[in-house]
């Protein structure tokens, strides 16, 4: 159905392996994507850490960080009255009143743009900077960022340096042609619930005296691994299970407690799955791992979107201010770039007729996304969009410019490659010869 | 390479088999490991046997013992089904007369129901079988398309005609289901159309090709045509004499040249790939037995003669090139019937031979000398999980329409869409389907699958509620020593040796010490399946 009224829009349909990149609207110059390396000599200490709240479904830009107070009900609904911000000039809406307090920390984007309506082809585009469709399936920053601040770099730790809380995604494969070493570490379970069970690393079921019995026990029946004796397929088996060990029955797995944390603090984030997640999220960067997502679903508001607001605002605005502050508490914020956003926005014109009574739909030409902390200049928008946040109306921002922003905020070259198939070296973003549109990297950030 | 030299390899067969010498199979120095190996020698039971051994000989190298029954039984069980057997089928298998009792499981095993669903995997693999990007077929197509390949299976269509069925296809999409191998695509153009035609049946990747034959090859694919129909995501495949052939690097349209450097003359009504597909399948043509048979000995012995099987090229050359043209010779005079082909290599003592090097040193040895240990595939490690446990997997369709309803309990080696998938198919490295490259698939163990069969809710709740276990202790005055072997021949498929016996009490007795006996068999059973020898095929 979501089709349907997709084609009904202009001809855009939701799952077509598009290739439109919203050229023409925003006027952007083809400056294709080797502009814009000065990032790299800013002085500043790169970032270390990336949590990226992905927005799963595509949130509302007019409803949060792209409010349209004089557009009119058809487009504002009941959210109608932006706040001020503690930075003179900036409004949010209205439900993000804890995040308007924050305003000085955060770099509002408000010219996202790349007109792909399809939630698979969207989200590919927006997490790899490639356009889709292309015969390789490009990583995910995620997975380039594993790639390049940890496993390049000698990462030692026993926690997997890029995780997923809670689910992953499945839209598309997160780590492409880097291969399954790539892939996000997926906690599964709730850390909202008492007890955290972190997929494998946690058991709410096995106290730590059967564990290890248990391995006592896999130790000495294992006669046909003994038999196999020093065989390479051994020697991998073995160094998984011993790693594998050291996560559940070691110290490391304790990240995952979040009952270490006070009652108050849990409570600030908010005593949901989000919430919680933010602050799991907060002690994995705590303990230096490079690359966070959390998944955050139920964004694809086609129907009463905005009932659901009501509810889900709220809970967002807690637990991404929560997690601003408390980074910022912690003298963490400079070294972690925390990133907001999905894979489109949503129609700014609500569908007011059946069968959506009341929803948004996929947005792809013009939509938000928030960057904060990592050393990136905070209390400022960047780009508009048109009256109606149909449109950006200055300063476009295509995926690619925004992750090339990210990647040398990292310290990752973004001209530079990742190992592809057989030996090959790839462009890690799209070069100039793909003549992308582009509106630059965000100078105005560092 | 240049275009002549790599001709020369499309247009010569291997050299004639060499007069072979028969030599006495040596033994391993060591002594054989039971219950994983049968003692005495290695009979050479058929040709490949005398191929492999007299390789195996002039390198010096000892081929190690047979694998013990047990070991057979279960080998040939995941092999040929991707299941493994029960604790019953493992007793009337050692029950059988020990003579053709290897050979009747096999026979028995091409003939089920679920060899057909585990080569439809296979094949579905190699075929790019997805609803969603990158290749985009669309729910309707996908069950369309497995079915086809299902069918094509179980009525044993031959490998030839099932190549030319794909290659030829045109039509509808959702009622001529081959025509959905042209659109099982990243992009549907020539040269993209020419890349898989080429990695699907000729084995070969064309980014290793010379320009010039690339572009040659793109041409018998420059007439094919695509349009939509009124029904959703339908698609017409369709020869379109009149479609202009995309330009090439001397800037003017790319034309068929056979990968061996002829050019044929094509009559501008006739559709290129016929052409193409009769210069294939051509008997003469050594390309395609040669891929075939390589791709499906790959299977089934972990590692293909020529290394990767979707890599061959002149400079590629096989590890046993006698063998290699001994059987691509028979796949063809087998009239290309797979499961005769498969019949043939289950039956050599090199498909039977233990996984267990005859010594220590040869561990990366890629002659043959034993059954290459490898991890079991993602589908395939869960299903035999949930077959003792009585545990399903919940799968449900990314998209909401057309909606894919999969029963629950359906085994994961039956599905047929590529993008329906779980968090354990995907950390076990099944393939996304995105290529067609054998090397998708990864069976690489990694600390992230062994956190999760040691210690996820998913799999602990399994065995912790396991039906089988359950099954085996409400037999009526069951006794500990039968509790025993039933669990390790449910889950291992085969009897427990006496050390094994004499640790498990030991454990039991410590468990009833701390007041937890309720607990012993369960921990066992969770230790039986991480054990090596369960996650691994050998």
């Amino acid at each position: 159905m979501e089709d349907k009224k997709g084609r009904q829009n202009g001809g855009v349909s939701r799952r077509d392996a598009l290739r439109i990149l919203g050229t023409g609207a925003a006027g952007a110059a083809m400056l294709g994507g080797g502009l814009g390396a000065q990032g790299l000599k800013s002085g500043k200490p790169f970032a270390k850490s990336v949590i990226q709240i992905w927005m799963w479904g595509g949130p509302t830009h007019l409803d949060t960080f792209d409010p349209k107070p004089d557009a009119g009900y058809d487009f504002c609904g009941p959210l109608k009255n932006p706040i001020p911000t503690n930075v003179d000039g900036i409004r949010l809406g209205e439900k993000l009143v804890r995040l308007a307090k924050n305003a000085d920390k955060m770099a509002v984007i408000r010219s996202m743009t790349h007109g792909n309506n399809g939630h698979e082809t969207a989200s590919y585009l927006v997490q790899t900077g490639h356009a889709p469709g292309g015969a390789l399936t490009y990583p995910c920053v995620g997975a380039v960022v594993a790639l390049k601040k940890a496993y390049d770099v000698g990462y030692k730790g026993l926690v997997p340096p890029y995780i997923v809380l809670t689910r992953p995604q499945g839209r598309f494969d997160e780590a492409g042609f880097l291969g399954q070493k790539f892939k996000p570490f997926a906690t599964g379970g709730n850390p909202a619930d008492a007890v955290f069970a972190v997929e494998g690393v946690v058991s709410k079921d096995i106290p730590p005296e059967r564990q290890e019995s248990r391995k006592g026990l896999l130790s000495s029946m294992d006669t046909f691994g003994s038999a196999m004796g020093a065989h390479p397929e051994m020697g991998q088996l073995n160094a998984s299970k011993s790693a594998a060990w050291d996560l559940i029955l070691g110290s490391a797995g304790k990240v995952f407690d979040l009952t270490q944390e006070k009652p108050e603090l849990r409570d600030r984030y908010g005593r949901n799955t989000f919430g919680q997640s933010c602050l799991a999220a907060r002690r994995l960067v705590e303990i230096g791992v490079p690359y966070i997502t959390i998944n955050y679903p139920g964004w694809d508001t086609h129907k009463q979107h905005f009932q659901l607001m009501n509810t889900m605002l709220p809970q967002m605005d807690n637990g991404l201010a929560t997690l601003l502050e408390d980074l910022k508490d912690r003298g963490l914020l400079d070294s972690t770039i925390v990133w907001w956003g999905g894979e489109f926005g949503r129609t700014p014109r609500v569908e007011w007729d059946p069968p959506w009574n009341g929803g948004r739909s996929h947005f792809g030409r013009c939509f938000s996304a928030v960057l904060a902390g990592g050393g990136f200049q905070g209390g400022q928008v960047i780009g508009e969009s048109n009256k109606t946040g149909e449109e950006p109306k200055n300063r476009p921002v295509y995926p690619w410019d925004m992750l090339g922003t990210v990647y040398e905020r990292l310290g990752i070259d973004p001209d530079g490659t990742i190992p592809g198939p057989q030996g090959s070296q790839l462009r890690l973003l799209p070069g100039a010869e793909e003549k992308l549109p582009s509106g630059g990297r965000l100078k105005e950030l560092v | 390479m240049k275009s002549a030299e790599f001709s020369r390899h499309f247009s010569s067969g291997l050299k004639a088999i060499p007069l072979l010498f028969f030599f006495a199979v040596a033994q391993p120095a060591r002594e054989p490991v039971l219950p994983f190996e049968k003692p005495g020698a290695v009979p050479k039971a058929n040709k490949i046997d005398e191929l492999v051994f007299s390789q195996l000989d002039a390198l010096g190298i000892k081929p190690t013992y047979l694998c013990s029954d047990e070991v057979f039984i279960r080998r040939a069980y995941l092999d040929l089904t991707g299941t493994a057997p029960t604790a019953a089928q493992v007793r009337d298998y050692l029950a059988a007369p020990a003579a053709n009792r290897r050979a009747q499981v096999v026979n028995r095993l091409l003939d089920s129901e679920a060899y057909i669903a585990y080569q439809a995997l296979k094949w579905c693999d190699v075929l790019r079988v997805k609803s969603e990007f990158p290749v985009n077929l669309w729910p309707n197509a996908v069950q369309a398309y497995h079915r086809w390949v299902s069918t094509a299976i179980r009525s044993n269509q031959t490998y030839d005609q099932f190549a030319r069925e794909l290659l030829t296809a045109s039509g509808v999409n959702f009622r001529d289901p081959p025509a959905n191998f042209y659109r099982a695509v990243q992009k549907k153009e020539a040269f993209t159309l020419a890349s898989t035609a080429a990695l699907t049946f000729m084995g070969s990747r064309t980014s290793r090709w010379p320009k010039d034959r690339f572009e040659g090859l793109a041409g018998f694919f420059s007439k094919v045509a695509y349009k939509s129909t009124l029904e959703w995501k339908e698609e017409i495949v369709f020869f379109d004499p009149d479609k202009p052939a995309p330009k090439g690097a001397n800037g003017l349209p790319i034309q068929a040249v056979f990968p061996d450097g002829k050019k044929p003359a094509i009559d501008p009504s006739v559709d290129p790939r016929l052409v193409f597909t009769d210069w294939l399948l051509a008997p003469d043509n050594p390309y395609f037995s040669r891929a075939g048979a390589n791709r499906l000995w790959s299977w089934i012995m972990g590692r293909g003669i020529i290394h990767e099987p979707d890599d061959i090229r002149p400079d590629n050359p096989p590890s046993n090139p006698a063998l290699m043209a001994y059987l691509e010779t028979e796949f063809r005079a087998l009239g290309y019937d797979m499961r005769k082909f498969y019949r043939l290599v289950c039956a050599s003592s090199t498909y039977q031979l233990s996984s267990i090097p005859s010594d220590p040193a040869l561990t990366n040895e890629t002659h043959f000398s034993c059954y290459r240990m490898r991890r079991l595939e993602a589908e395939v490690l869960i299903d035999i999980i949930n077959q003792f446990t009585g545990g399903i997997e919940s799968y449900s369709s990314p998209i909401p329409e057309p909606f894919t309803y999969i029963p629950n309990g359906k085994p994961s080696v039956e599905i047929a869409d590529g993008s329906i998938s779980s968090a354990f198919l995907e950390m076990f490295g099944r393939p996304s389907r995105d290529s067609g490259m054998e090397s998708e698939r990864n069976n690489t163990p990694s600390a992230e699958q062994q956190i999760h069969l040691f210690n996820s809710s998913h799999i602990q709740d399994k065995i912790s509620r396991s039906a089988g276990l359950r099954k085996i202790l409400a037999q009526p005055n069951v006794k500990p020593e039968r509790i025993l072997e039933d669990l390790y021949l449910s889950i291992l498929s085969r009897r427990p040796t006496d050390d094994e016996k004499t640790k498990v009490g030991a454990y039991f007795q410590e468990r009833k010490e701390k007041n937890k006996q309720g607990e012993g068999l369960i921990d066992l059973s969770w230790a039986l399946i991480n054990s090596t020898e369960y996650i691994m095929k050998h």
